[in-house]
């Protein structure tokens, strides 16, 4: 067992287990099929991200360095979150980028169902000890833990 | 509250500033908003461009100073029901922009070629909120009604900021074009958060907004022994830099030190492959965008690292791209150029190049149904010129419409569609072809 600490985004505790992307996570290339077709397990439809494509999304904790791709990210990640399609949490080994941000702060101000923790700046170290499958454990303190 | 900090081994961290405060300082009336004088509504948008703008350590709130915004969101997709119920509860609550607006490009056009199956879901399911959502922009405060492209700040559309005026934009080939080319000062916002910037009249400052955001961390050089391809070019820049903002050399030998149209044309589609491709917001060239033409290398960051770019890396990165067709030597059903929007001098020369390539060929009309994209305002200066009929009789169909929307759903992902636009191949099945191949494609029905 590993702990990382990293930044508070939006607040919460969960335990899930890793679906990890050593690459930048393109929210809309990743999500827009599933929310736009009704597949609850969000499988991941990026063709030019073999760390995720083809993979349940919903529900797993996300380890990812940020998300690149279309201004839509943000807006993006509040459907997911509305629609309870989000992954568990999103954990970010990097400072968080400004689309995966609004998506987060988007969800916990405007949705007052749902919550996805958000922990960011865990370090290139947390994404090279996760993998796929292990049991995170997120503290409201910023705290990960990798089982 | 908390504000980011970023510490020496390049992680922010959390701290509490000495009063236990926040270090975004807000004015009087923008405290008051927050507090909720001005409802509920207004409150949670000023909450949410705070605890946004706190996360990249911004210090305050600025005003926005363009005349107008621009949004993303364009397409009344049934899976944004979320975002409609949102911008409802704006325009309930009388919160509409203080700015007009232009947004995206529509998703659907009866011109361009569809199936009778494509054509009952993208009306009865994927696109059936499209005539309720351009309602709610018309009342949030739409240009005019046919302000849907994602070229907005082209002459034609006269959505064109000036030098250093804050934006709210989004839609990230704009958002790149108007800080890099018109050195306008704008953020990658998101979707909903563009919106929330005009709807509050001020955006936090951080990045892109600030002298220090604006520098480049990388320096590349091109080495390229003829004119890199402009979306292949950003493509292999976006994926190596990311969010970063690149210093590139050596295009100037290529593109001039003017800002004419070709030039403007060539960093619209160089500049959207960079962001789609990676995510970068700000790109300098040295001699020719305007920072870069004042500054040049002052604006370089100490230790910026390097990435030098010659044929051998472009022709590395061209066949690192998937192609994900079933059968990979299928014949084209279409072809769609114009992902960002075409250029009035793009289509000219387009015009011109499949002139002569048809009659080399001894054709008159385009081997695979070709769709060649603008925005209204430039389609409609484009046909009061000569060259519309001429591209009409090569068979190339214009539309207004956003590829982009048009691929994305299993129907049309299975059609093998080709296009010059890295922003396209990143999302969607279409396959990658140079501009010479595209031409060879339309005009000789293959690449040698």
């Amino acid at each position: 067992m590993k702990e990382f600490q990293g930044r508070v985004v939006a607040p919460g505790t969960i335990e899930a287990k890793a679906l990890v992307s050593h690459g930048g996570l393109n929210t809309l290339a990743s999500f827009q099929k599933a929310l736009q077709f009704g597949d609850k397990k969000a499988t991941c439809g990026d063709q030019n991200n073999a760390d995720l494509y083809g993979k349940q999304m919903a529900g797993k904790a996300l380890c990812l360095p940020a998300t690149i791709g279309s201004t839509t990210g943000g807006l993006v990640l509040y459907c997911a979150c509305s629609m309870k399609r989000q992954p568990a949490c999103m954990l970010f080994s990097e400072p968080i980028d400004s689309l995966a941000a609004a998506g987060a702060v988007l969800a916990d101000v405007w949705l007052d169902d749902v919550t996805m923790p958000v922990v960011d700046s865990l370090g290139e170290e947390f994404l090279a000890y996760v993998k796929d499958d292990m049991t995170i454990r997120v503290r409201e303190n910023g705290i990960v833990e990798v089982v | 509250m908390t504000a980011a900090v970023l510490h020496k081994d390049g992680h922010c961290r959390l701290l509490e500033d000495e009063k236990g405060g926040r270090n975004l300082n807000l004015t009087k009336e923008q405290q008051a908003i927050l507090n909720g004088e001005k409802g509920d509504v207004l409150a949670r948008v000023m909450k949410t461009l705070v605890r946004y703008g706190e996360l990249f350590g911004a210090d305050s709130m600025v005003p926005v100073t363009s005349r107008y915004n621009h949004l993303v969101t364009s397409f009344g997709l049934k899976a944004l029901k979320p975002v409609y119920e949102l911008m409802d509860k704006l325009i309930e609550s009388g919160n509409l922009s203080k700015q007009q607006f232009s947004a995206d490009p529509r998703p659907l056009d009866p011109k361009v070629p569809s199936s009778f199956l494509q054509d009952f879901i993208f009306k009865n399911f994927m696109y059936s909120s499209q005539e309720a959502y351009e309602e709610q922009l018309t009342k949030l405060g739409l240009m005019e009604k046919d302000a849907y492209t994602c070229t907005c700040y082209m002459d034609e559309v006269g959505n064109t900021p000036a030098m250093g005026e804050v934006l709210s934009w989004s839609e990230s080939s704009a958002v790149v074009y108007a800080n890099s080319v018109l050195g306008a000062r704008c953020n990658r916002n998101s979707g909903i958060i563009d919106l929330m910037g005009s709807v509050l009249g001020y955006v936090p400052n951080f990045g892109l907004l600030t002298d220090e955001g604006r520098k480049a961390t990388w320096i590349v050089k091109v080495e390229t022994t003829k004119k890199p391809e402009a979306q292949l070019l950003g493509s292999a820049i976006g994926m190596k830099v990311m969010a970063e903002v690149p210093y590139i050399v050596g295009l100037d030998k290529w593109l001039g030190t003017e800002l004419d149209d070709a030039a403007k044309t060539y960093l619209k589609d160089f500049g959207a492959a960079t962001a789609s491709n990676g995510a970068v917001g700000l790109y300098h060239v040295e001699n020719l965008t305007p920072e870069a033409a004042a500054d040049g290398k002052k604006l370089l960051s100490e230790n910026a690292k390097v990435y030098v770019i010659d044929d051998a890396e472009l022709q590395r990165v061209y066949e690192s791209y998937p192609v994900i067709w079933k059968k990979k030597d299928v014949k084209p059903k279409l072809c769609f150029m114009g992902c960002p929007h075409m250029s009035l001098n793009q289509l000219i020369d387009w015009t011109k190049k499949l002139e002569e390539g048809l009659a080399k060929a001894g054709r008159s009309k385009v081997c695979i149904p070709t769709v060649f994209t603008a925005s209204p305002a430039v389609l409609k200066k484009f046909e009061e010129t000569p060259y519309a009929a001429k591209l009409k009789a090569t068979g190339v169909i214009t539309s207004y419409i956003c590829p982009l929307m048009y691929m994305n759903n299993p129907l049309s992902e299975k059609m093998p569609v080709i296009t010059s636009s890295n922003k396209l191949r990143t999302y969607t099945s279409a396959r990658y072809y140079t501009d010479a191949e595209i031409l060879e494609q339309l005009t000789k029905g293959g690449t040698d």
